[in-house]
Parts: C-alpha cells; structure tokens; sequence
C-alpha cells in the first residue's frame, strides 16, 4: 500500500491509468489505436511491396517509436503473422542508413522466395500493405568500420547481396576502391541489377557479374584472376554456406583471414541425433521429434513461446535451461547432458533430442 | 443424471470396447479436420473479439464518468456487465485454456494471460485445466461437482449443510468470482487446520489473491468512481452492477455445463486405465450445451457448445460450433443421448437438481445404475 502510494505521487497519472487498466495494462488500450507508438514492443507497419525480379521484392516498413536506428549491413528480426501464426526471420536491411542522431521512420529488407520458405513466399508474393509486424532492434557486426577501408572487396551470391546494398547506399562515397564480384543465374535474376550496373556506369564501383546459368560456379580460387589484388583488400563476403566455407579456407591458406568478414544467412546442415520425446517443463507440453527437428522448432510447433533469435546458432537467444536428458548439436554432433540445477544452458535452434530431454520453459 | 441413473439398465450398455475406441477414432478425426484448417481467419477472429472487448470496456467506463445522468448510467453499465462478460468467457477462459497458444503471440497466449476474475489465471488454470478437465464428472475427484458447497449428484453424501444448498447456489451465483476463487484456493480445506494456514505455499497463494482482488476493487469502487466526479456514487453503484450481472450470468453458463438432468457422473474407480475412447465417451455423457443465438453462443464463450469444448478443450472455441453437427452425429450413430435445450430450460433443470438434492435421496426410488464408462465397456 505505501509503495502504491509512493508510486502514485512520483508519476500520478501513469498509476492511476495502470490502476484503471488492471488486470491490463495502459498500453493494451494505446495498441488498440497506435500499436506503432509502444517503445517496448517495437512494431512496424509494411507500406510498400516492390518486386525486384521474379522472386525477390523489396519490403518497406514503416518503423515503430522504439527503432534506434542501423549501421549498414545490419540484419533485422522481423516477426510475421503467416496463416495466423507468428513467424520470426532476419533480413539484412538494404536501405540507407541514417547517420544523424534521429533514427529514420523507414526501412527496406530485401526478401527472396526461397523454395518451401514460408515467411520469405508470404513477404514476396501475398503480403498486402498495412499489415503490421514485429521487430527487434537491428543487430550484427556483418559493417563497415568507422575509418573505412582504402581498399574493399565484396563477394557476393544470390540474396547476399543485400547487406552489401545497404553498405553501398550509406557509404560507395566513401570508399575510394569498391570491387564488388557478384553471382547470380542470370543478369535478371541480379538483384538491384540496374542500381549495380548504374554504381558501376558512375565509377563508384568495379562490378564483375557472374551468370551461372553460362558458366560454372564460381570458386574463392577465381578471384586470384578476377581481383588479383584480393588480398590486399578488408574483404566482406555474403552467400550460400558452400560459397563462404571455399572463401574462407582461401582467406586463411593465404594468411588473410583477418582481413575477411562473413555473413551467412543459412542454418548449417542437421547432423541430428536420434530424436525423441522432449518435454517442456512449465508450459507442459511433452512433444516426440524426429532426428531433424530441432527443440525450438518442436516447441514452436507445440505453442510453446519459445525466445528465439537467428535460428542458426550465433546470437544464443533462444538458450534455455536443459533440466534432463540429452541433445545434440546439429553443427558437430556433440552431446550436452542435462542436470536439474545445474543451470546447463543449450541452444535450442540448433539442439536436437539425444533420447529425451526436459527443457525448462 | 437420475432420469438415466434411474433406468435399470447404463447408457452406454450396447456399446462394445471396440466401438468406444472407434467412437475415439472418430473425434480424433474432427479434431484433426480444425488443427489442420487452423489459420488466418481464426486468428483474426479472437484479435477482433478482443479488440472489440477493449473498445467496448473503456467506452462504457468512459461513458460512465457522467453516470449521473439516468441515460450514461444504464448505457455504461450494460456496456461495461458485456466488456466483463466477454472478458472472462469468450477470451480468459478459452485463451487460459491455451486455444490461441498456436498463433505464437506472447499477448495472446495461456502462459501470459490475466483476466478480470479475483481468482488469478494460475490457480484457475490448475483448478480448471488440470482438475476439473482431466476428472470431469468424477465424483470425489472433480470438484466443480457442487463446488465443495453443494450436493449435485445423488452419490455424494447427504449432510444436514445440504438443506440450505439452493441459498448457498444463490450466494454463489451473485458473488461468483469470490466463489472460484475461494474454490481454486481450496479455501474451505486449507483453513480447517492451523497446519494448513500456516502452508507458506497456501499463505503464498492466498496472498496474490488478496492483492488481485485489492487491485480489481481499487479499480471499480475507487479510482473510477473518484474519476467520475460528481457521478461517483452512480459510477461505483455501475461497476457494482456490472459485476453481479457478469458474475450471475457465468454462473449460471457454467451450471448449465455439467449440471442440468441427463448429465451422467463418474466413480473414480471407473477412470483407472481408461482409454482415450472411454475418456472421450466420458466427456460426452458428462456434459451438456445449451442451444441459441450466435450471440449467445458468443456471451457463454462458447461454452454452450460444452460437449464439443469438453471433447476439444484446447481447438479455438470459434470453432466449436462449426464442428458440432459432425459431434452430434457420433452420439446419434453411437446410440448416446446428446444433452441440449434452451438456456432457461437448462438453468431451471440445475436448480431444480440443488433443490430436489438439497434433501436426502428418497429410499424409494430403484437402485440406480451409474454409467462407468470402462465398466460397463468391460462387462459387455
């Protein structure tokens, strides 16, 4: 009672809005009319949908309050209601970002369809404008470095592309000496083919396209021929995981490691265990997974709200605490054993049931 | 229950063990027919219902500021008994039962929710879910039979407390969200001993109760009666209102449920080993709906289709009606009795079984069969 009493004299208004809204809270009611307004759940709205070649588009969003802004080449954490149920993905963002202390109220994520992608299909293809959504504050270190580099390399395949394009859109002037080595099937399937093509028309960057569909794939050894000062370069290399494990053995052969950085945006393959029946202790649910399924998608499906993050094991936002039982690693196999109290955190986008588990959740 | 507890013969007597796990097999199938259709729609339904729910809640407390004028009082008033009412039946009930946990909204979801009722969604959960859900009908087990007040089955025990039964209904009925909370405290049970009042988990429970009920009584009978002004008499007499209105009208859904005349109840010795057929063969012949208006169906939470949400408890209740043509045929096909009727014929059937039972049983009447769904299974 003295500490409601206290509350109510520091900030009256907000108490007795809170004592009125319970067992809510205000802000359920200011969602009803400006769900973008909250700080907390930030939220955005989409407000335009543009194609850019058969299967990828350009996603606007309009930013809620909370948005802090991004440095280039960052990713975003977009939360998407597909068929009722929410889905979270990232995306690099691929519009300019914004240098001053304001945070822009706009942002684009490039999406491709890819085959079977259920979010990546609704964004390109059935989402209408209007729609809201859930965002996380930008994130990852996939940038350029405040003193740019003299000299810089881009490698880039298919989608990933699309942290490069927001570095070229922030900063190509800037950077004195751009090579930018770029894959796709064909030059339609280029995303931002014609904007590339343009830099490139300007001066602001060396484009080497690269047709698959024409010719084979490329390899990291290519760019000995391609770029023949490769090494020289701080190199930022973005695609298909086959892509970045060939680069970066090369990198590290050449002893240029240090001057690589990578993104990947795919889940390493599953080297699962056996599977079996995982249970998550508090919410109560008991579910059987196959060797595939990892605990976070086993809990997704079961309605568990389970914290997530990258879904591919870098970010650890969707650790939890392994009460019993075992799992096991897809990316290396390793088996981790679980202890009631023993606080034995594992992460669950990449944690397969080794036997049975018991999740904390 | 006595009309066919009386028959000399069970209810379910013609059914075979390998029927009851047909007629399992059967509901299975419905139930996967929604999980499977489960989508956009659904989700935008429940959204709607609560936005709807949260428009209507802060326009009747506004429209109540002024409830000194006649005209606002019974405008707000009405507007605020439906907020509450659907609060509690169409959203809290249903969410708490983990209906929309699918959707995978952390503000929609059984583990987050708390709703406008003096029992906290914790303990309802406990009670309700995994109680009354799991026993239901079960005679010693579930305790929504009579609610530990009453009498509502001729095989529990007669006391001379069961004489004043239809008051106590009537006390309950008014003040029904102190009842379930008293309820799902056990309240009756954990101040019997000084052992059990001084439980630190009992203490700790009772506790966050009383400060919820503080925080809700706050609202309705402070803040917002001093908001209004000069209308602070009539906005507290409104939220009063509201209150009794909501608290009598999920009274009376919920004792419609499992309470009105052909409702079958269980032993427990008759749930041991029971199949997933014999528990769905349970929840069948121990409920009953109430038919009417899509608005009522809306106002009950969709407990009027009872059957369907004891079958189903956690399918979106959005769908309940939908799929009831299909569960009725089951019980049609299966030769059982589907117990149904209008609101004022069921409530009047469950008062009448808290009066009639309110005596003790009439040592004339025939020895009763009780139909335990496994038993019965058995010996056929």
């Amino acid at each position: 009672m003295t500490s409601l009493i206290a509350g109510t004299a520091r900030r009256p208004l907000r108490s007795i809005a809170q004592m009125v809204a319970t067992p809510l809270v205000p802000r359920d009611f200011i969602d009803l009319i400006d769900p973008l307004s909250s700080s907390r759940d930030l939220r955005g709205r989409l407000d335009a949908v543009t194609a850019e070649t058969a299967d990828a588009a350009t996603v606007r969003i309009r930013v809620g309050r909370g948005w802090r802004g991004h440095r280039a080449g960052q990713y975003v954490r977009v939360g998407v209601d597909v068929d009722g149920v929410r889905h979270w993905r990232s995306y690099s963002i691929t519009s300019q970002a914004n240098s001053t202390a304001r945070a822009g109220r706009h942002i684009t994520i490039t999406v491709k369809a890819v085959q079977d992608g259920g979010v990546s299909n609704y964004l390109v293809r059935r989402a209408k404008t209007g729609t809201l959504v859930h965002l996380d504050q930008a994130s990852g270190d996939f940038t350029l470095p405040t003193t740019r580099p003299d000299k810089v390399l881009f490698v880039t395949a298919g989608s990933g592309i699309t942290p490069v394009m927001g570095m070229l859109r922030s900063h190509s002037r800037e950077l004195a000496d751009v090579v930018l080595v770029h894959s796709a099937p064909t030059a339609d399937d280029v995303v931002f083919g014609t904007e590339l093509r343009d830099l490139a028309a300007t001066g602001s960057v060396r484009l080497l396209e690269h047709h698959t569909a024409t010719t084979p794939r490329m390899t990291a050894a290519d760019l000995d021929a391609l770029v023949p000062d490769w090494a020289d370069r701080q190199t930022w290399a973005c695609g298909p995981a086959a892509l970045l494990d060939d680069i970066e053995a090369h990198w590290a052969q050449h002893g240029a490691a240090d001057r690589l950085h990578t993104e990947r945006f795919t889940t390493p393959a599953l080297r699962g265990g056996e599977g079996g029946p995982v249970s998550f202790t508090r919410t109560g649910a008991t579910v059987d997974t196959g060797a595939d399924t990892t605990l976070l998608e086993a809990g997704e499906n079961a309605g568990v709200l389970m914290p997530s993050g990258c879904r591919m094991g870098v970010c650890f936002g969707c650790v939890l605490p392994l009460r019993n039982g075992a799992v096991r690693d897809v990316r290396n196999g390793a088996v981790t054993i679980g202890a009631p109290d023993a606080g034995v955190l594992v992460q669950t986008c990449v944690s397969t049931v080794a036997g049975s588990c018991e999740i904390d959740i | 229950m006595t009309t066919l507890q009386n028959k000399a013969t069970s209810p379910i007597a013609h059914l075979s063990a390998g029927d009851v796990e047909n007629l399992g097999r059967e509901l299975d199938a419905i139930r996967q027919l929604v999980l499977d259709s489960r989508g956009e729609d659904d989700a935008r339904y429940i959204r709607t219902v609560i936005k709807t729910q949260r428009g209507l809640e802060a326009g009747s407390r506004a429209v109540l500021l002024f409830s000194l004028f006649p005209p606002a009082w019974w405008i707000g008033t009405a507007g605020l008994s439906a907020a509450k009412i659907l609060e509690n039946m169409e959203i809290g009930h249903n969410v708490m039962h983990g209906q929309w946990d699918w959707m995978r909204d952390p503000k929609i979801h059984s583990t987050t929710w708390e709703w406008d009722n003096a029992s906290t969604a914790e303990q309802w959960k406990h009670a309700h879910n995994e109680e009354h859900h799991t026993y239901t009908n079960v005679i010693g087990k579930d305790g929504d039979l009579g609610y530990g007040i009453m009498r509502v089955d001729e095989d529990q025990r007669w006391s001379p407390f069961h004489l004043g039964q239809p008051l106590w209904n009537a006390i309950n009925a008014v003040l029904f969200q102190y009842g379930i909370a008293a309820y799902d405290l056990k309240l009756g049970k954990n101040l019997k001993t000084a052992e059990r009042r001084r439980n630190p988990e009992f203490r700790a429970k009772l506790k966050s109760t009383l400060r919820k009920i503080g925080k809700q009584g706050l609202r309705d009978y402070v803040v917002h009666p001093l908001l209004s002004g000069p209308s602070a008499v009539t906005t507290l007499t409104a939220n009063l209102t509201a209150n009794v209105v909501r608290n009598l009208w999920t009274h009376s859904v919920i004792m419609c449920g499992h309470f009105p005349e052909g409702v079958q109840t269980f032993s427990y010795n008759s749930i041991e080993g029971e199949t997933r057929g014999q528990w769905y063969l349970r929840q069948m012949l121990g409920s009953a709906n109430i038919s009417g208006s899509r608005l009522m169906h809306l106002m009950s939470g969709n407990l009027s289709y009872q059957i369907e949400h004891h079958l189903f408890p956690d399918l979106p209740s959005n769908r309940y009606g939908e799929i009831a043509p299909a569960v009725k045929d089951v019980f049609d096909r299966y030769g059982l009795t589907y117990t149904t009727g209008p609101l004022v014929k069921q409530v009047a059937s469950a008062w009448f079984k808290v009066i009639r039972l309110s005596i003790p049983n009439d040592v004339t009447s025939p020895p009763r069969v009780r139909a335990t769904a496994q038993q019965d299974v058995r010996a056929a």
